[in-house]
C-alpha cells in the first residue's frame, strides 16, 4: 500500500509535466488541425534555457532558490515562447492553405533542425544541474517503507495545477480565449467578425511553448540532466497523452498527461522499467480501439 | 456607401465574377438576386477580401477596400452575415454575440446586447445555449444579431431566409426592415427568395453567371416579365 502510494505520487509528478507539454499539442491541433511535431523540441529548448540560466544566475551570485526559480521561469518562458512563435512563422504559416501533408513534413523537418541546432550550439554531452531543492515531507511510515513527497514534487504539482487553472480560465473567459475558440471553430467567420486569426494562431503557439518551457524547467530540476535528445521521447509521450485524452480537448490533455504519468510509474514499479515506454503506447492503442476520439474528445462529425 | 467597379473574381480557373458593377447608397436596402451558382455569395465574400478580386475596385464610403485584411473591415463599418449562418457551434449564444463585438468599444456592449435581445427576444431565452443546438431560424437570428453587434453602417446578408419556415421568413424580413429604418443600417441583401427580397428592397440587381444582367427599383423588377418568369413563378 505504501509502495503504491509512493508510485502514485511519482506518477502524478511525471504526469503533470506530460500534461503541460500535451496542452501545446492539443491547442495547436485544435486551432489549425495539425500535429506540431517540433513541440517536443520546444520543450527541450525550454529545459536547456533553464540549465543555462541557472548557471548564469549561480555565477551572478543569485543563490536564493525561490528568486532564481522565478527568474529562470520567466527567462525560459519568454525565450521559448519566442521559439514557438518563430517555428509557426517560419515553418507553418507559409504553408497554410496548402495540402495537409505539407505542414506535417515541415514540422518533422523543424523538429530535426532544432535538435541539430541545439546539438551544435550546446554539444551532444549531457548537461547536469546541481540539485537545488532538497528535502521533503514524510507522509507515512510503514514496515520498512516510507512514503515521501519531496518539496520539488510539491512545487511541480502545485505549479501545474495553478497553470492549468489559469489556462482554463484564459480559454473560457477572456477575449483571447474566445478568439482562439472562434478561430478553431470557423476561421473565416472569426476574421469576418474582426479577429486577426493569424495573430491568434501565433499566440496559441507562444502559449503552448510557454507551458512546455515550464515543463522543461521543472524536469531539469527533477532529473538534474538535459541533453538535446530529451524532446523526442517526452514529446512523443505528451503527444500520446493528448491523443489519449482526446486531441483538441484541453481537459483531455490534462487527463491524458496524468494517466500517462501514472501508467509509466506503476509499470516501472510493478513490471519492468525497461518496457515503461511501451506501456503508455499500448494503453493508447487499446483506448483508441474503443474510443477513437480519445477519452474526452468529441466525435469528429461535430467538427464544422 | 459601397461602390464596386469591374470586379473579376476567380477560384483557381473558375471565373466566378465577370466584371460586376454595383452601387449601394447610404440608407438603402439593395437586393441581389440570382440563381444558385450565379456568384452572389462570391460577390459578398469578395467585398470582404476573401477571395480577393483579380481586377476591379471596391470602395466603402470613398475608401478603397482592396487589400484591406478581412479582419479590419468590421472596423470600417462593414458586417457580413454570410451564407450558411456560420454560428460558432460550441459557443453559447452570448459568446457568439460577444464575438460580434470583438472590434467594438466594450463600453457600449451592454446597450448593444440589449438592442439585440429586443430585436430577437428568442435569443435572450437561449443566451446560455450552445449555438450548434439552436434551430435554423434561431441560428439565422443569431447570425444577424451577431453582425449587428459591431454597429455596422453597411450590413451584408447572404440568404437569410434559406431553409426557414414561411412565418420565420416573414419575421426575419420584418427585422431587416426595422434595422434599416430605425437604426439606419444600409443593407445589401442576397436572396433566392426574390419575391420577398424585391418587395423589401429599394433597388435590386440580377446576377446571372457572374454578370449583372438587370438592375432597377425593387418594385419595377418585381413587375418585370423576365424576372417573373425566371425567379418568381414557381421559383419560391
Ligand atoms: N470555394 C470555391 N471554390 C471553387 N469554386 C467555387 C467556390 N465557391 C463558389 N465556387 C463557384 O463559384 C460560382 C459561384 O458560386 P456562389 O458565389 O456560391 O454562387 P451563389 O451564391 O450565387 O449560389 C459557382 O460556380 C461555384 O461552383
Ligand atoms: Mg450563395
Amino acid at each position: 500500500m505504501e509502495y503504491f502510494l509512493q508510485q502514485t505520487i511519482n506518477g502524478v509528478t511525471l504526469g503533470a509535466v506530460y500534461a503541460l507539454i500535451a496542452i501545446g499539442y492539443t491547442m495547436v491541433y485544435g486551432i489549425i488541425g495539425m500535429i506540431n511535431f517540433a513541440h517536443g523540441e520546444i520543450y527541450m529548448i525550454g529545459a536547456f534555457i533553464a540549465v543555462i540560466s541557472f548557471s548564469v544566475l549561480g555565477l551572478a551570485g543569485v543563490t536564493w532558490v525561490p528568486l532564481a526559480l522565478v527568474i529562470v521561469l520567466i527567462v525560459s518562458m519568454t525565450i521559448t515562447g519566442l521559439y514557438g512563435w518563430t517555428v509557426e512563422r517560419v515553418a507553418y504559416r507559409p504553408l497554410r492553405g496548402s495540402v495537409r501533408l505539407a505542414p506535417l513534413i515541415s514540422a518533422i523537418g523543424m523538429s530535426i533542425f532544432l535538435q541539430n541546432y541545439v546539438q551544435i550550439a550546446q554539444g551532444a554531452k549531457i548537461k547536469p544541474l546541481q540539485p537545488m531543492i532538497r528535502g521533503g515531507v514524510r507522509l507515512m511510515e510503514g514496515e520498512g517503507f516510507s512514503v515521501n513527497v519531496s518539496y520539488l514534487q510539491l512545487i511541480i504539482i502545485a505549479m501545474t495545477i495553478a497553470l492549468m487553472a489559469g489556462f482554463t480560465w484564459l480559454i473560457a473567459a477572456t477575449s483571447l480565449g474566445r478568439a482562439q475558440r472562434a478561430t478553431e471553430q470557423d476561421r473565416v467567420m472569426a476574421s469576418l467578425l474582426g479577429v486577426n486569426t493569424d495573430r491568434t494562431i501565433s499566440l496559441t503557439f507562444v502559449l503552448g511553448a510557454m507551458l512546455a518551457a515550464v515543463a522543461g524547467v521543472l524536469v531539469t530540476l527533477y532529473y538534474g540532466v538535459v541533453d538535446f535528445y530529451i524532446g523526442f521521447l517526452a514529446g512523443l509521450k505528451a503527444f500520446t497523452a493528448a491523443v489519449l485524452g482526446g486531441i483538441g480537448s484541453l481537459p483531455g490533455a490534462m487527463l491524458g498527461g496524468l494517466l500517462i504519468g501514472l501508467i509509466e510509474s506503476y509499470w516501472s514499479a510493478y513490471f519492468s522499467s525497461e518496457y515503461k515506454d511501451v506501456a503508455a503506447f499500448s494503453i493508447l492503442v487499446i483506448v483508441l480501439i474503443f474510443r477513437p476520439t480519445g477519452l474526452l474528445g468529441r466525435p469528429e462529425v461535430e467538427k464544422v | 456607401m459601397l461602390s464596386l467597379r469591374g470586379i473579376h473574381t476567380y477560384y483557381g480557373a473558375v471565373h466566378a465574377l465577370k466584371g460586376v458593377d454595383l452601387e449601394v447608397a447610404e440608407g438603402e436596402i439593395v437586393a441581389l438576386i440570382g440563381a444558385n451558382g450565379a456568384g452572389k455569395s462570391t460577390l459578398l465574400m469578395t467585398i470582404c477580401g476573401n477571395p480577393k478580386p483579380r481586377r476591379g475596385s471596391i470602395e466603402l464610403r470613398g475608401q478603397n477596400l482592396i487589400g484591406v485584411p478581412t479582419h479590419n473591415l468590421v472596423r470600417q463599418g462593414l458586417a457580413h452575415a454570410p451564407e450558411g449562418r456560420r454560428i460558432f457551434p460550441r459557443m453559447t449564444v452570448l459568446e457568439n454575440l460577444r464575438m460580434g463585438a470583438v472590434a467594438s468599444d466594450p463600453a457600449h456592449f451592454d446597450d448593444d446586447l440589449e438592442r439585440a435581445f429586443t430585436l430577437f427576444p428568442r435569443l435572450k431565452e437561449r443566451r446560455d445555449q450552445r449555438g450548434g443546438t439552436l434551430s435554423g431560424g434561431e441560428q439565422q437570428m443569431l447570425a444577424i444579431a451577431r453582425a449587428l453587434m459591431s454597429r455596422p453602417r453597411l450590413l451584408l446578408l447572404d440568404e437569410p431566409s434559406l431553409g426557414l419556415a414561411p412565418l420565420v421568413v416573414r419575421q426575419i424580413f420584418e427585422i431587416i426592415k426595422e434595422i434599416n429604418q430605425r437604426d439606419g443600417v444600409t443593407v445589401l441583401l442576397v436572396e433566392q427568395n426574390a419575391f420577398h427580397a424585391l418587395k423589401l428592397a429599394h433597388r435590386g440587381y440580377v446576377l446571372v453567371n457572374g454578370t449583372i444582367t438587370m438592375s432597377g427599383k425593387g418594385a419595377d423588377l418585381l413587375n418585370d416579365e423576365q424576372i417573373r418568369a425566371a425567379y418568381l413563378e414557381g421559383g419560391h
